[in-house]
């Protein structure tokens, strides 16, 4: 590989200033691929970590196409992943049109290069959106669960028609005097955050008075699907519920194992934070673009070493997409 | 810069085109479809991929991991240009990061399927 070797005797002597190019790449590539390298080894560890909980896990894990439903203007549609798919286009074209504007580069258009600069952008900025829609859904959530002693998530549905209900439909007013916990008062470092809608007492008596209704377990049979239990045996366990869950925070999430929701909110929170910057960065670019910096500079290579982590930050979601909401 | 350098074929050679563009927009198309493939396998979910398994993995996840690597495999070398680029620096990227995600993928997992079975076999009630 002759062109791996640094000669002194090259056209420049640099040697340590970046001015020769092993790879035949140059400097600034080649040391974007280096982030590029150590940034998808930390993905790879979030990922792995988000695997192996879930092995530990496995007869409990929530199912994605049971949690992400939602898509926009459809209401009470059941469209398990149709969402996070079209999301997964809006990237994969934004990495499109952004191979577009290096390549209008390489042949120094500058207009194309701005427009397709601009085109990204907004791709991006869709894709961000859409993630926020999508946490936004997920922290508010929408049928609400009990959780037992042991933190394990009751769900409830109907026994009629085998849909979820929602602990509004069935939950019974019991007129009583509730308090917020607030750190200030009492041990101090016990707090409490806001209350949820019902107390556990008016979801377990509106449970008992509807015989309609039997518990959905976290638990997995041999067929993929979540365990629905018995109305006897609902009946039995319900009284082992401590507290009313709804939506999700870090701490408990309506959809099963705690878990969950943290790598959630951890591995498509710094996804999507690589998203944010890289709108960002090509934002920058795209004046640069705008201003003539390139056009000076003689050729478009910043276009390119962004275009590297653009499509870097794509190809992540390609995981993403397959270990949380496929596989 | 590497002008008019672009290697123009995919699927080794059994595709050419005669300019980068529409390199990039068959890339596009082949993507599109692998993703369709996904999320219609996701949302159908074929009893026999399912039941049925190869190494302890369900047949579906197989296939899933796979069209994601294939699609990885057209990211990185279409649109992040590795093609164009010289063996050693592909070798440099591809050797590293696939060693060790393996590697670290196989010790967690390995390892999160221990917990499973003590938790799963033990006297204690871990989920009460």
């Amino acid at each position: 590989m002759s062109s791996t070797i640094t000669t002194i005797d090259d056209d420049n002597n640099d040697v340590w200033g970046g001015g020769n190019k092993p790879f035949n790449s140059s400097y600034g590539k080649l040391m974007m691929w280096f982030f590029i390298v150590s940034d998808a080894l930390t993905f790879a560890g979030f990922l792995s970590a988000y695997g192996f909980s879930r092995f530990k896990n496995m007869d409990s894990w929530p199912i994605a196409d049971e949690v992400f439903t939602h898509f926009p203007f459809l209401h009470g549609i059941d469209a398990p992943m149709y969402y996070v798919a079209l999301m997964t286009f809006v990237l994969i074209f934004s990495s499109v049109t952004m191979v577009l504007a290096v390549d209008a580069g390489h042949h120094m258009q500058k207009g194309k290069v701005a427009f397709y600069m601009l085109l990204t952008i907004i791709g991006g900025a869709i894709f961000v959106g859409s993630q926020a829609w999508e946490w936004s859904n997920f922290i508010r959530g929408e049928y609400g669960a009990v959780e037992t002693k042991g933190g394990q998530i009751y769900q409830f549905q109907s026994l009629e028609t085998g849909k979820r209900i929602a602990l509004h439909d069935f939950a019974v007013e019991i007129p009583s005097e509730r308090v917020q916990h607030e750190s200030k008062n009492g041990v101090w470092y016990i707090g409490e955050g806001s209350l949820p809608s019902y107390t556990t007492q008016e979801v377990i008596s509106g449970f008992v008075a509807d015989s309609d209704i039997v518990i959905k377990t976290e638990k997995i049979d041999k067929n993929g699907h979540k365990i629905i239990l018995s109305r006897e045996e609902s009946l039995n366990k319900i009284t082992q519920a401590v507290n009313v869950v709804e939506g999700a925070n870090l701490i408990n999430n309506e959809y099963g194992n705690r878990l969950f929701a943290d790598f959630f909110f951890f591995i498509t929170g710094f996804h999507g934070f690589h998203v944010l910057s890289g709108v960002i960065i090509n934002i920058i670019i795209f004046f640069n673009v705008l201003v003539g910096t390139y056009e000076r500079r003689g050729h478009y290579e910043m276009v390119e070493k962004v275009g590297l982590y653009w499509h870097f930050v794509d190809l992540v979601w390609v995981f993403v997409f397959t270990f949380f909401y496929l596989v | 810069m590497e002008n008019s350098t672009h290697k123009l074929e995919i699927f080794r050679g059994l595709v050419k085109f005669k300019s980068n563009t529409s390199k990039i927009w068959a890339v596009l198309f082949f993507l599109s479809v692998v993703t369709i493939v996904e999320v219609a396998l996701g949302i159908i979910k074929p009893e026999v991929l399912i039941v049925n398994s190869f190494l302890s993995m369900k047949l579906i996840n197989w296939i899933f991991i796979i069209l994601t690597i294939v699609k990885a495999y057209y990211i990185m070398w279409d649109f992040m240009h590795m093609r164009d680029e010289v063996r050693g620096l592909q070798f440099s990227v591809i050797v590293t990061l696939s060693f060790l995600i393996a590697y670290l993928a196989f010790i967690l997992l390995v390892e999160g399927n221990y917990i499973f079975d003590v938790m799963y076999e033990g006297f204690v009630s871990w989920n009460f």
